[in-house]
């Protein structure tokens, strides 16, 4: 399972890379999604994986930690998440508003050659 | 008791005035100079008030808590010095009040001087009485700052920005340079508290670090009391009225450089380091600042560069640092305050009734201005040191000195003739300034006619003469007893009590100044036309200017070489910089985590069993992200759907891995996200293959380059990735958080009990940054203006396709509709078992967004807000409110910001329900989440209504145009 999501953090992450490089901004806003997958997965693993058992608590009675996925990287991609939402949008918005004024859709607001 | 608070009232009165002033309406002449004059007097009656303590040798403090947790505090302390020089400095304001009531012309906005000069003054007397050394060069760095905004008073005139500007920039570097001082000092001696580091003399001499200190803080002092090679910015503030350039530039604020050499002599001085640099630097200030005032044309400017000469004299005292030489700076401190000040004043006056300040153009104004002259002639023979004045006595005391041995190296056996040059330039330049000005046969090209001023406005130099000759007269019964005071706090108690007298016998000192006195005039008339003919400056030496060299370097600094690395560095492209900023973070990480990445040798501590399911699972979703890495550019719609192939990969793997709040937000943000895009779509241009140019060669080349960096990015997080899963986990403060979620927290889900409770001002944090670009957005779509070729009705609305779509639409629709009560039920749901189970504030905020967004899916803009009213920004608001009311509601109960209280509550039929304060706050974040997403969603989908309505008026205009 390691290997299977550590390649997967790495394809997602190398996609998103690759995107965020391209002179138009559709792909800088998609690959800016893909790196943010890709690093909350590597934010999450820093807990290691743990299958079937959440971070939910017994009511009362002894806690063994050891017993439960770890909830710090759990309660850190939850706010990424929503913040990468934020900042997706407040990128799209720009994009649209430059094009609006610029008429192009390249990140530098100019085509190269002109 | 009494004394501490007339000791704050003192801090604080110049500062209170200064606001009152500024407060008066802007041709409040009269009231502004009566509030800055009563002000200061009041100063002074506190002062008298304290002067019985202080002359019984007590030191009087006052202690005020400030940063207690930073060891920084306000303690305020007198001693004889800083009584001594609060006095002049107060003294000496009333005086420039009372003449700049009258200087100040109708037009002037005076409440604005006055609050300025108030301001300085507070801040001057902040640092003379300030008992902490980080506190003394807070107050410093405000003299500045004063000071910059009085030169800058006439701020339509070039050479009054110019100099303000000046003199800003030299005198806050200095003050940068003492601040660093101080902070040294504090580290070496380990406390702040001005006694504390005073009393260190010895441990502060002997410590490596001396040099550094005493560089940094002699550049400070230096820059402050305009000593060579520093002394440029002074000349230049004579382009602020001349009030401010008596009471600043010559009796005050450059003093307080000489005041801290003085008061740090016996804690920095008695090395030959100190007695080198400080004594040097005061008698090179002392000839060059003589000789260059000798050839000034410009009244203030020879006052000015007198100045640096006298500010050189002082300097030179505080360098040598024995007890005569302490007190003789101290009593020259008081005695060019007064001598130079009723001479500004005197110029002022000068300038104000003849219009101008030109001495080739003055002469023989004795016969208009009798007063004025007389007074003028005894300050400039009081500057001059002219016997049974008070400038005669300090000079003389300050010639005993250099005649005196004090370590026999070359410096010290060459003060004499340094001192006796300077003076006969000095002498020399004091006959210019009466002979040219009052003397000769009558001006006639002046530019008003000349007379005497109103009384008032000559009141103060009556005055400060009268002190020039009492004081020269009379020195044991007048300045004697508080300039041992003075002395005595600077020194020490054990001070014997130093006599001044007028007459010592016939003695070198005696010898010096007749000598300087008959060859200063002799230059004088020997050179007075060619002077007057000559340049703005002493020969040859003219053209070199200080002024100049700091202008070059101000130009390079802040012009040329920011040009130049923006040149060599910048670009306006966003694509190198991103892949700078990759690169950057690759070749650092692989840098530092190298050792780490290599291959393991123990067998792995730790792996999960592989579950074919989960590689198919990826095996999806590695397709789907490279798949929308690929048609990203050209096939917008698709790349956008395998984005979302992706994220759904990446909700379901949280779900796999034991954290269903993150399954639950990502799985409701990704819907949010895709909807986001998709509006965004419309308003991109369109992009054909067939027309694209990136078959090139050069565009090849740059996309593999591009894909190397990818891969190495991709890879070398995989094996971070992979190198840490596979690693033991170390226990953290995890562990903490899920045994005390519930007995602390009162809430089982720990994931939620850590945003809400735990670490809840992350979240109010976070909360307030969504709330800020979900009202950026707003504000970038106000005037968003589309493109020329996305404003018309798209494709697929056209013809008749469009009534097909509607038809095709309709079950949906209905769907949709029906939808809502049950999504408002899930967010209510989600959010209620929030704190106990997967769910929460953000997970249900998004939920209602939803629901409210496939409302608007389901039928048009128009019709959905005829029937539901929807304020996202109230939402917002009342979101941030309810959360910011949370936590200061724990400060009621005496807790900290966001202290949160849980407790069960039995409600019937119901049963059990966690009844956090959290709770509440948690509300707050479903409002705000809701509040934002709904306004992001909805001010871009108004867009498409904004130019379908700009079509219709279009169109009407086009019909009526037809008619």
């Amino acid at each position: 399972m390691e290997l299977v999501l550590s390649l997967a953090i790495g394809i997602m992450a190398a996609s998103g890379v690759w995107l965020l490089l391209r002179p138009r901004t559709f792909q800088v806003i998609v690959g800016l999604c893909l790196l943010s997958y890709a690093v909350n997965l590597f934010i999450f693993s820093m807990g290691r994986l743990t299958v079937g058992a959440p971070p939910i608590m017994p009511k009362g009675g002894f806690v063994n930690p050891v017993a439960y996925a770890d909830p710090v990287p759990q309660a850190l991609v939850l706010t990424a998440i929503v913040i990468s939402f934020a900042t997706t949008a407040l990128f799209l918005v720009v994009m649209l508003a430059s094009r609006g004024l610029t008429g192009t859709d390249h990140v530098d607001g100019k085509e190269r050659d002109q | 008791m009494i004394e501490q608070n007339l000791i704050l009232i003192l801090v604080l009165l110049p500062f209170l005035g200064a606001l009152a002033a500024a407060t008066l309406p802007v041709n409040a002449h009269n009231a502004a100079a009566w509030v800055s004059g009563l002000v200061l007097a009041g100063g002074l009656v506190i002062l008298a008030m304290l002067h019985a303590p202080v002359s019984e040798g007590r030191v009087l403090r006052v202690f005020v808590q400030w940063v207690p947790s930073l060891r920084l505090n306000l303690p305020f302390r007198v001693d004889g010095f800083a009584w001594f020089f609060v006095t002049l400095v107060l003294s000496i304001g009333v005086l420039v009040v009372i003449y700049a009531r009258y200087y100040l012309s109708r037009t002037d906005p005076v409440p604005r001087f006055y609050s300025f000069l108030l301001a300085f003054t507070g801040a001057m007397v902040g640092l003379l009485l300030s008992g902490n050394i980080l506190m003394l060069v807070v107050f410093w760095e405000l003299t500045s700052i004063t000071s910059f905004l009085l030169i800058g008073y006439w701020n339509q005139s070039q050479a009054a920005r110019d100099g303000a500007r000046m003199a800003l920039i030299v005198t806050a570097v200095g003050g940068l340079c003492l601040l660093v001082a101080m902070l040294v000092l504090g580290q070496i001696v380990g406390a702040y508290d001005l006694d504390r580091v005073l009393a260190s003399g010895d441990v502060i001499r002997a410590h490596p670090l001396y040099p550094l200190v005493l560089v940094l803080f002699l550049i400070g002092a230096f820059t402050k009391s305009a000593q060579f090679p520093f002394h440029f910015w002074l000349p230049g503030a004579m382009a602020a009225p001349t009030p401010v350039s008596a009471f600043l530039h010559s009796a005050t604020m450059v003093k307080a450089g000489v005041f801290l050499l003085v008061r740090f002599s016996p804690t920095l001085g008695g090395t030959e380091l100190w007695f080198f640099a400080v004594t040097g630097t005061g008698m090179a200030t002392l000839l060059i600042g003589a000789v260059i005032a000798l050839f000034r044309h410009d009244l203030k400017g020879l006052l000015a560069y007198s100045t640096i000469s006298h500010l050189g004299l002082i300097t030179a005292l505080a360098g040598i640092g024995s007890t005569g030489a302490i007190v003789a700076a101290i009593f020259h401190i008081a005695n060019h305050a007064v001598f130079k000040a009723s001479l500004f004043m005197a110029a002022g006056i000068i300038d104000h009734e003849t219009g101008t300040r030109d001495m080739r153009k003055l002469s023989g104004l004795f016969r208009a201005m009798p007063f004025t002259g007389t007074l003028a002639i005894v300050a400039s023979a009081a500057m001059a040191g002219v016997p049974l004045l008070n400038g005669f006595l300090s000079k003389e005391m300050f010639f005993a000195e250099a005649v005196d041995w004090h370590n026999g190296t070359w410096l010290d056996n060459s003060l004499p003739y340094i001192a006796t040059a300077a003076s006969i330039f000095s002498v020399a330049y004091s006959v210019r300034f009466i002979a040219t000005v009052f003397f000769g046969p009558p001006a006639s090209d002046l530019p008003k006619q000349a007379h005497e001023p109103s009384p008032w406005m000559r009141r103060p130099v009556e005055l400060l003469v009268f002190v020039c000759l009492a004081v020269g007269i009379f020195p044991g019964l007048t300045l004697g007893p508080v300039l041992n005071d003075a002395a005595r706090a600077v020194v020490g108690a054990d001070l014997p009590h130093q006599d001044i007298a007028i007459w010592h016998g016939l003695n070198w000192p005696l010898y010096m100044s007749l000598i300087a006195m008959a060859v200063g005039t002799l230059i004088y008339i020997v050179f007075a036309r060619r002077i007057s003919a000559g340049p703005e400056g002493p020969p040859v030496i003219w053209r070199v200017r200080a002024q100049r060299i700091y202008e070059k370097l101000l130009l390079e600094l802040t012009w040329k070489l920011p040009r130049r690395l923006h040149g060599f560095f910048g670009t306006e492209r966003l694509q190198p910089q991103l892949r700078l900023l990759v690169l950057l973070a690759v070749v650092c990480l692989g840098v530092t985590l190298w050792g780490a990445l290599s291959p393991v040798q123990k067998p792995l501590a730790r792996t999960t069993a592989l579950n074919p399911a989960f590689l198919l699972m990826w095996g999806v979703g590695a397709a789907c992200a490279i798949g929308a890495a690929w048609q990203a550019k050209y096939h917008r719609f698709a790349a956008l759907v395998l984005l979302g192939g992706a994220g759904l990969v990446t909700c379901l793997t949280f779900a796999w891995f034991s954290a269903p709040d993150l399954a639950v937000t990502q799985l409701l943000v990704e819907i949010v996200t895709t909807v986001l895009l998709l509006l965004g779509l419309r308003w991109l241009p369109r992009r054909r293959e067939e027309i694209a140019a990136d078959k090139l060669l050069p565009a090849k080349i740059r996309r593999g380059r591009d894909l190397v960096i990818a891969l190495v990015s991709g890879a070398g997080l995989a094996a971070l990735s992979y190198v840490v899963m596979t690693r033991p986990l170390i226990p953290n403060v995890g562990d903490w958080f899920l045994r005390n979620a519930y007995y602390e927290g009162g809430g089982t889900n720990t994931v939620n009990v850590i945003l809400v409770d735990f670490r809840a001002f992350d979240t109010f944090g976070e909360i307030t940054v969504l709330a800020i670009v979900g009202l950026t957005v707003y504000a970038l779509l106000r005037r968003f203006r589309p493109a020329a070729e996305s404003s018309g009705v798209p494709d697929q609305q056209k013809g008749e396709v469009t009534v097909a779509l509607k038809d095709y639409m309709l079950v949906p629709s209905a769907i949709m509709r029906w939808m809502f009560p049950v999504l408002i039920v899930i967010s209510a749901y989600l959010f209620f078992r929030g704190h106990d189970l997967p769910g929460g504030g953000f997970s249900s905020g998004v939920t209602l967004a939803i629901a409210l967004l496939l409302q608007y899916i389901a039928s048009n803009v128009r019709w959905i807000e005829a029937r539901i009213v929807i304020l996202p920004i109230r939402w917002m608001g009342i979101g941030l409110l309810i959360a910011g009311a949370t936590g200061v509601g724990a400060w009621l109960v005496g807790y900290p910001f966001l202290t949160a209280h849980a407790q069960y509550v039995d409600v019937p039929l119901i049963g059990k329900v966690p009844a956090a304060t959290a709770l509440i706050f948690d509300l707050g974040v479903f409002a705000l989440v809701v509040g934002a997403t709904v306004l992001m969603l909805i001010a871009i989908a108004h867009q498409s209504l904004r130019s379908a309505r700009q079509r219709e008026q279009e169109a009407e205009a086009d019909k009526k145009e037809a008619l």
